[in-house]
């Protein structure tokens, strides 16, 4: 009877063997809701597939388009881009990729021109469950010149011609079959969710070794990967929703690393980092989540331009990044995010003026009256709904601090905060907004913002509430230049109607910038080459780069 | 007997049928659909993709005839397939239930062997210092917030001592019995401390109550000691009252389990509804909630049959 307690007390009291360097531990919040690359879009499978999967092309360090599957990013010089000239008068466009030669499934398969058609197949099936179908039917043809070699023809010339990022190969050999036998339910029965392990799936530095549902995934070298080879043998990732108990097995030694895709929120960040416990470094790494204040133009306080400049003017905007996130989150000048090329760097951010804010009312017709808060000739008060996402934590501070700085203007926001699912799905989807929205739109480098900003992009009744264009906001002179860079090949000429579109987005405002979201990445400091990028095509793709400094 | 369990057993039923019409209504009528929220952030999903998103998965028909196709499917055994898991609903539960089961038993189990014991020692001398600290003990113990609690433990226990992990439902690469063990008793002290402290109290209060009875004084007058007899005596008659808190608190312990699985990231039950509600995915839900329902339902039944169990005078009518 001894022996049994000191063996059960034993076993209690000396923790599992401890992982040797071999492995790296990463702790994330979200766990993937399904793992085939094509099917919904969410961060966690983001992070898991740049570790098990290659786009043909995507977005390097530098925000510019690079080839990750295939040689040669196509071009009009490179002779691998050919315009196309119709006979209804529209122009669209030819490129010809070439696969990378070695490139092979995890099962020894080679990726081959049969993977990209299949991909383009089920993009473009009408029962088909990818949640942007417009890359996929934007290709109207697909000529193939070999198992290796293909030309797309895409149906618009514009600018982003050549990136290749969202038809992603998938593995015929193994899921052409599922797929041709019920197009409909193939969603279920794919074998990305009904045996992710299945090596032939995968085509990465890493392919998928184990999958506990809700819990953890855990990857291993793949050994068909035709890059440079891993450190790491395997790679855990594991899912601990609850963000101070994350915190806490990174603190416990039983995770290695946060990523800051998915990790801590920023203030935690920010706290956690103030510790400063030497074990960890902490980088924080501003991403493309434009936060910003919609507001909607059908009211009759913001149809003026010079009330939507006051409330801009009034915000200490550096002041806010400062107190609340101890400076990490630059301030947004327009929607155009700093490191991007087409960014106009002389562009500043509105200055903070409570004095011009003043007189900027004065001239709209707002003085002050009674209670401190602004009134018009008519009598109607400076006042209007300020929302954002209930149970955000950061945005509410926010909003607290915009209120207390416009309240100093004399302008009156009253709070009115909702569930997120209500304040997407019906307060903006369907514009029932009376005053302003506070949230994040999420972009890629370069990114056109024509649904959000074109007026053809207002959703209504009539168009059956597409578009995103959720501010109302119409300008001829916006929709021209947002025409007129999507189809603008040449650099030069597209930075400058970049630098036209900043300052005309800073001087009418279709939309109040606040700042760029920062990721915060907490890193073991023994560990390098985790190198963030800032935008969609995140730090795991160069997985490979990953190793212990010794 | 048989008759009464039956009329029971049919009472039980049609509560468990007007409960899956009232979760799926309010599962339902939650504005808004995972769907929705995809918009929020990709300026390149346009309305028109949610629309037919919303049309392959069903989301845009109407209320009462999804239930309906739901029903008949749950009759002949399909519960559906989870979007949040990308797998069948019956898949995706087997894991969970074991794993709440297993942590529930244990808190309960764990819960009476402290609380029956001071009970009886605070019941034995109430009002005196030991009585006061019991129940002071009591107090904190339901008073104080789970996830504060749970972190807590975390923070001794796992980050302080090292001595256990701090979360998840086994070490990876390692399902042992030894490892899920040492998984579990930071979730199962946790839940344990919350719910220890009602049993406690409720088991004092009936102890209190028999003391007084005419078959106490015989028993002291038969000779036995004042712990005996609140031990031989007292305590079987002061079950009857706790077997209706154990089963009624089944409820409330699996809501604290929630929050336990949540911060120990122990994948169980109560987190798999709190997932699948967050998400919107109705078969999941349905099936997860419907489970707890039964699990209650039948568990008020049961207590309804250890009445008559425990205590003989109980006769069931007809």
């Amino acid at each position: 009877m001894l022996r049994f307690v000191v063996a059960i007390a034993l076993c209690f009291a000396f923790p599992a063997a401890g992982w040797a360097r071999d492995t790296l531990r990463i702790g994330m919040t979200q766990f993937p809701s399904t793992l085939h690359p094509s099917i919904d879009s969410m961060l966690a499978k983001t992070y898991v597939h740049g570790m098990t999967l290659r786009p043909i092309t995507g977005f390097d360090h530098d925000w510019e388009v690079a080839c990750f599957l295939c040689t040669e990013v196509p071009s009009f010089e490179n002779g691998r881009a050919e315009r196309v000239e119709r006979d209804d008068g529209s122009v669209g466009v030819r490129v010809r990729y070439d696969l990378h030669p070695d490139a092979r499934w995890g099962d020894g398969v080679p990726v081959t021109t049969d993977d990209i058609l299949f991909a383009w197949r089920f993009g473009t099936h009408p029962a088909s469950t990818v949640p942007a179908r417009e890359a996929y039917t934007d290709v109207l043809d697909i000529e193939v010149h070999g198992p290796k070699s293909f030309t797309l023809d895409l149906k618009d010339l514009t600018y982003r011609y050549n990136a290749a990022n969202v038809l992603r190969p998938l593995p015929a050999h193994l899921e052409a079959e599922i797929f041709e036998a019920s197009p409909e339910t193939y969603r279920n029965r794919t074998l990305y969710d009904t045996d992710p392990t299945e090596p032939g799936l995968w085509m990465g530095p890493y392919r998928i070794a184990e999958v506990a549902t809700g819990q953890y995934v855990v990857l291993e070298r793949n050994p068909e990967w035709f890059g440079e080879e891993p450190y790491f043998e395997r790679i855990v990732i594991e899912v601990v929703e609850n963000t101070p108990a994350l915190e806490a097995r990174l603190l416990a030694g039983e995770i290695d690393m946060i990523p800051g895709e998915g990790g801590l929120p920023i203030d935690q960040a920010i706290a956690f980092a103030e510790r400063g416990d030497d074990r960890f470094r902490v980088v924080y790494e501003p991403s493309l989540f434009y936060e910003h204040l919609e507001a909607n133009l059908d009211n009759p306080i913001f149809q003026d331009v010079r009330v939507r400049q006051a409330l801009l003017h009034a915000v200490d905007r550096e002041a806010l990044s400062e107190r609340l996130f101890a400076g990490e989150q630059p301030v947004a000048a327009t929607s155009v995010h700093p490191l991007d090329w087409t960014h106009a760097d002389d562009l500043e951010p509105h200055p903070f003026n409570v004095e011009l804010a003043r007189e900027l009312l004065d001239e709209a017709g707002w003085t002050v009256g009674p209670g401190g808060v602004r009134t018009n000739a008519a009598g109607d008060r400076l006042s209007f709904e300020l929302s954002t996402t209930a149970g955000n934590r950061t945005r509410e501070l926010v909003q607290q601090y915009l209120q207390a700085q416009w309240a100093a203007i004399g302008v009156e926001a009253v709070i009115r905060n909702l569930p997120p699912r209500v304040l997407f799905a019906e307060h903006l989807s369907r514009r029932q907004f009376p005053g302003m929205a506070m949230f994040a739109w999420v972009s890629t480098p370069e990114h056109l913002p024509q649904t959000t900003l074109h007026s053809t992009m207002i959703p209504s009744a009539e168009n059956s509430w597409s578009g995103q264009n959720y501010a109302g906001y119409a300008n001829p002179q916006m929709d021209a230049l947002i025409d007129a860079i999507e189809v603008e090949l040449d650099r030069e000429a597209r930075a400058e109607l970049w630098r036209r579109f900043q300052e005309l987005y800073a001087t009418d405002l279709p939309a109040l910038p606040l700042f760029f979201r920062a990721n915060a990445h907490i890193w073991p400091t023994w560990l390098e080459g985790v190198r963030p990028t800032g935008h969609q095509d995140i730090s795991t793709l160069w997985v490979e780069e990953w190793r212990p400094k010794d | 007997m048989s008759a009464y369990l039956v009329r029971r057993s049919a009472e039980a039923l049609v509560a468990f049928v007007i409960v899956s019409v009232l979760v799926f209504a309010l599962v339902g009528l939650m504005p808004g659909d995972p769907l929705d929220l995809q918009l929020k952030g990709d300026p390149d999903i346009t309305t028109a993709d949610v629309e037919r998103l919303k049309a392959i998965y069903g989301l845009d028909r109407p209320l009462w005839e999804r239930y309906a196709a739901w029903a008949r499917g749950a009759l002949s055994g399909n519960l559906g397939f989870s979007r949040l898991y990308a797998q069948p609903v019956t898949a995706v539960l087997g894991d969970p239930i074991l794993n709440t089961v297993v942590l529930l038993g244990a808190s309960l189990v764990l819960g009476l062997a402290i609380a029956l014991p001071l009970a009886v020692a605070a019941a034995a001398r109430p009002g005196s210092p030991l009585d006061l600290g019991i129940n002071l003990f009591a107090f904190a113990g339901f008073s104080v917030p789970s996830f504060w609690l749970a972190l807590l433990m975390i923070l001794f226990f796992a980050v302080d001592l090292g001595w256990l992990p701090s979360g998840g439902v086994h070490a990876i690469g390692d399902d042992s019995l030894a490892s899920r063990a040492r998984h579990l008793v930071l979730p199962a002290l946790t839940l344990t401390v919350l719910s220890t402290g009602i049993y406690l109290r409720f088991a004092r209060g009936a102890l209190l109550e028999v003391i007084g009875e005419d078959f106490m004084r015989t028993a002291r007058a038969k000779g036995l000691s004042h712990i005996g007899a609140l031990v031989h005596h007292a305590l079987p008659n002061a079950l009857l009252p706790l077997v209706t808190i154990v089963a009624l608190q089944l409820g409330t312990l699996l809501s604290g389990a929630l929050v336990v699985e949540v911060v120990f990231a122990y994948r169980g039950m109560g987190k798999l509804i709190f997932d699948a509600i967050l998400a919107n995915d109705y078969n999941l839900a349905m099936a997860a909630l419907l489970l707890a329902t039964a699990l209650t339902l039948i568990c008020n039944v049961l207590a309804d049959v250890a009445y008559g169990w425990l205590d003989p005078r109980i006769r069931y009518g007809t």
